[in-house]
């Protein structure tokens, strides 16, 4: 009787929760499964912790060789103290996947271009590029190495996996990250692979710029003719002050790079009737990826002690790359930053010593053009004969969509990244190969691992020797006093600009000769001057008898920064470096604003121009939150060279490189006369700079005008430095934050990039050491945790970071929580 | 008294099977139909039992969950749904949504004794 509405209630019921079981779509993106999401006892609210959690904890996993003991502090930072050093790794696993589990998943689903998997169809631009550059292959090629030769590194990255799927094994449904219930998918066990894919990112991170910009620069190249290119996209930089000191005498060469006869024909001065590629790369490493380090010996300081600084430029994500952490064996004692998904402490310091890193910025990504007998792709030409590839298949995932393969010709040089079957908008239609030193098997996280150990210089000479790619400038300072900076890495010996353009790959004749020696890598050791740097220049003059690559991947400006500032500093302390890291002193506009305004008619400006030139001149140089005159001077310079390059490359329609700044301030230092600044447009007239710089003038000042009535002149308004969670969601970020500093600077925060770990140490007998990330130790933004640094970074200051024996933590005011992991239960 | 211990069952059981999460969040529209089966009321009655011991608990929980928590997670939640960015209407809409849902699972159940007893 009462059956129709017994149907039509369980009807609306099931339908109801069958709605609010599935993703709706909302615009463009997929909404949680809502019923799940808030039901409070499965969804987000159980991520919501308590302010005052508890993280006391006792762990028994039959893992572990002994007891591990962890002490974790007022920050939140674990302090692991382990007899085994395999203990002490797969402790380290455990605390990354508590702390920062769906980022581990997330990051190393990005590097394997799996992100279609969970995201749908959209990514799959994204996947592709990934899997045909190889990311998957090279990870693969190093596990393979590690297995086979390096039990020890095996057995490390083996604790760390096992540490990391203990965790994952006892996370009940509902405790899941929150990003996997807003995403709605569950984290997988950890591989050893993983590990090495997430390396593998960082290699790409900062080596793999070339596989966009090399398309880019031939492009130009093309559009221009090479002598032109040269001319504008040269590689002399007139001010730059190296790694390695002027005038430092190189051995003899082992390696004689020889450049082919055909070069100049064949290449440099080839020009491309059809332009290569015409549209941009799915997605390209920030250009300003780079750092600072440095290290101060004890003849310039007030203890006598050697001081070392180091802070890596990467992008700004929450949860942050980084994840502080203290390891204490019976073998090292170590602290500092490490990588969730790796093992080791990454930049950091034990008690003998401490170390840092910055980008080499060395070319190590070239393409080669490949013929292809047939669409087949089973041969390709080479050295007049065809050649067999072999195929490697790659399968992506989509959801609620059918599989995609990627079928990949693998040549001698490496895997085709274009080809018929990949988008010929980006290759123009040809096929072209990648070779990329990160694809060679590399040795993994052995040179942490051992940096971790390191007692003295020896040690870590041995320790960065093992070290392939990224390439990267290890600075040192010893509590014995050394101080040295070494660029390592496997670096190409190359001729002047071989691998700057696409390569002809039908022949030997433009391959690579062979791979510097270590021993012939730029290095320094105790210099009179007493003290290393490096921010991402070149690493040496020209006297160097290597090729380092393109100029434009060596930023100028902060490299003569930090040197000036160190050659005048005298009885360092560490509070110096950290003023000098944050420092915000703009050295390229001291240079460039006299050089404008030698152009600048001010007679012939409006007044709104006037005030706004005068807002620039009175400026005092410094990229400091509120200053207006560092936004006058960008926008003003920025149209100056809108005026002066614009008319050369704004006939094209496909992706091209800009100059750098520093050629156009070359020319304006020097030539009042130059050709370029003319308006090739403008037939009836010739536009010398006098006349450009006023030009530019006046269209800053509409933009600045504009950015006056929205209240936007002052520069951390106008910059609006963010901190992106890795999602892109404004709600999970911290948006607009009041800081300083940017290109060129020191302190080199940018909208969302910059220094994204801080890091000073002092080498006294009981090590003084600061730091901080721009984040917040745990990765859940349902923790007063997740972003606790990142006020404090703004405002340029630090922790000091508490590095204690077990003895001494466990007195310490600080010490917070006690985490106990034992083999079995007691 | 039959309303007041259905609403007493219903958060009851809707807890019980919360605890386990390897359940699907959904599980307590299978609870509170059988209590509705088991306690016989006029349909109105049943929902409104079913509504009120849903969304009584989802509001509880909810609530002091956030206010230990200081807010911090549920104003980003608010922000993404969007709400907003207000806690107390992401609270209020997250009990409401329980209730109507646990209203439903009890009507339906309500009818079911109902075809029995005609």
């Amino acid at each position: 009787m009462r059956l129709l509405p017994l149907i039509a209630s369980a009807i609306v019921t099931t339908a109801l929760v069958f709605t609010l079981n599935i993703q709706l779509k909302i615009g463009n993106a997929k909404a949680p499964r809502l019923g799940y999401f808030l039901s409070p006892q499965h969804g987000f609210w159980k991520n919501a912790e308590k302010i005052d959690a508890n993280f006391d904890a006792s762990i028994v996993a039959n893992e572990l060789l002994g007891n591990v003991d962890v002490y974790v502090d007022d920050r939140l930072v674990p302090h692991i103290y382990a007899d085994h050093d395999q203990d002490a790794y797969f402790v380290q696993g455990y605390l990354h996947a508590k702390f920062r589990l769906w980022q581990m998943d997330f990051e190393t689903r990005v590097a394997s271009g799996r992100l279609s998997e969970i995201a749908g169809a959209d990514k799959l631009p994204i996947d592709r590029m990934f899997r045909r550059l190889g990311m998957v292959y090279g990870a693969e090629k190093t596990e393979a190495n590690i297995n086979e030769t390096n039990p020890n590194m095996k057995a490390t990255v083996d604790a760390y996996t096992a540490g990391v799927n203990a965790y994952i094994k006892q996370l009940d449904p509902a405790d899941l990250p929150f990003e996997f219930k807003l995403m709605n998918y569950a984290p997988e066990d950890w591989t050893p692979k993983k590990t090495y894919l997430f390396l593998m990112f960082m290699s790409y991170d900062l080596t793999g710029r070339s596989s966009s910009v090399d398309l880019q620069r031939t492009n130009t190249r093309d559009y221009l003719g090479y002598d032109l290119f040269d001319k504008l996209y040269t590689n002399h930089q007139d001010s730059l002050d190296p790694i390695i000191p002027k005038g430092t005498v190189y051995e003899k060469p082992s390696i004689v790079p020889v450049k082919p006869l055909n070069a100049d024909s064949a290449y440099l001065h080839k020009v491309n009737s059809v332009a290569f590629n015409t549209v941009d790369m799915p997605e390209a490493p920030d250009k300003n990826n780079g750092s600072n380090n440095w290290a101060v010996a004890g003849s310039k300081t007030k203890s006598g002690r050697p001081i070392l600084s180091s802070d890596p430029h990467l992008g700004l994500n929450l949860p942050s790359l980084w994840y502080e952490m203290q390891i204490t064996t019976p073998t090292h004692s170590t602290y500092g930053a490490s990588f969730p998904g790796s093992p080791a402490v990454i930049i950091g310091f034990n008690d003998s010593l401490a170390w840092g890193v910055t980008n080499a910025g060395r070319d190590v990504f070239d393409y080669y053009e490949i013929k292809f007998k047939d669409t087949t792709e089973n041969e390709y030409w080479f050295n007049g004969a065809w050649k067999a590839t072999t195929k490697r298949k790659e399968v992506i995932k989509v959801k609620d969509s059918l599989d995609v393969v990627e079928e990949i010709a693998m040549t001698h040089w490496g895997p085709t990244m274009f080809d018929a079957h990949y988008q010929n908008t980006q290759s123009n239609g040809r096929n072209l190969a990648v070779q990329w030193t990160a694809l060679t098997a590399s040795t993994g996280v052995e040179t942490f691992y051992l940096l971790n150990r390191a007692k003295n210089y020896d040690d870590y000479l041995h320790a960065i020797s093992l070290w392939t790619c990224p390439g990267q400038n290890f600075v040192l300072a010893t509590k014995s006093g050394d101080i040295a900076i070494k660029q390592q890495g496997s670096f190409v010996a190359r001729w002047e600009r071989q691998g700057d353009f696409i390569m002809p790959g039908e022949d030997t004749s433009f391959q690579w000769q062979g791979i510097i020696p270590t021993n012939e890598n730029p290095m320094i050791k105790n210099p009179e001057r007493g003290f290393v740097s490096s921010a991402n220049q070149k690493s040496t003059d020209a006297s160097y008898p290597y090729y380092l690559g393109a100029a434009s991947a060596f930023p100028l400006y902060r490299g003569i920064s930090v040197n000036m500032h160190l050659n005048k500093m005298f009885q360092i302390t560490a509070e110096d470096m950290q003023k000098l890291q944050t420092d915000n002193y703009n050295v390229f506009a001291a240079t460039a604003r006299p050089a404008l305004m030698k152009y600048i008619q001010l007679d012939n400006l409006s007044s709104d121009a006037k005030r706004m030139v005068t807002e620039m001149t009175n400026w005092d140089l410094y990229n400091s939150l509120n200053a207006k005159g560092i936004t006058c001077f960008k926008i003003i310079w920025d149209s100056l060279e809108q005026a002066v390059w614009g008319d050369e490359l704004a006939g094209s329609a496909i992706p091209l490189l800009k100059p750098e700044a520093y050629v156009l301030l070359d020319q304006m230092l020097k030539d009042t006369n130059w050709s370029i600044a003319d308006d090739i447009r403008t037939k009836d007239k010739v536009e010398d700079l006098k006349t450009q710089v006023t030009l530019g003038v006046e269209k800053a000042t509409e933009k600045l005008l504009a950015l006056e009535k929205e209240n936007k002149l002052e520069w951390a308004l106008f910059k609006a430095t963010r901190v992106l969670h890795l999602t892109k969601t404004p709600a999970l970020s911290r948006m607009d934050l009041p800081i300083g500093g940017g290109v060129n600077i020191i302190n080199a925060t940018k909208e969302n990039h910059g220094p994204s770990w801080r890091m000073v140490v002092h080498l006294t007998d009981e090590i003084e050491a600061y730091g901080l990330y721009p984040g917040g130790q745990s990765g859940n933004p349902g923790s007063p945790y997740y972003d606790t640094f990142v006020n404090y970074w703004a405002e340029g200051k630090y922790y000091r970071l508490l590095f204690l024996s077990k003895e001494k933590l466990k007195q310490s005011e600080r010490k917070k929580w006690h985490m106990q992991f034992q083999k079995t239960n007691s | 008294m039959k309303f007041i211990i259905s609403i007493l069952l219903s958060g009851l059981l809707t807890y019980a099977v919360g605890i386990y999460g390897d359940l699907p969040w959904w599980s307590f529209v299978i609870t509170n139909l059988l209590i509705a089966v088991a306690i016989p009321q006029k349909p109105l009655m049943a929902f409104a039992a079913g509504a009120i011991g849903v969304g009584l608990l989802w509001a509880a929980l909810a609530l002091s969950i956030d206010m230990a928590n200081n807010h911090i997670l549920s104003t980003k939640v608010a922000t993404i749904l969007p709400l907003n960015g207000s806690y107390s209407s992401l609270i209020i809409v997250n009990a409401l949504l329980g209730a109507i849902l646990g209203g439903l699972a009890s009507l339906t159940g309500s009818f079911v004794r109902a075809r029995k007893g005609a």
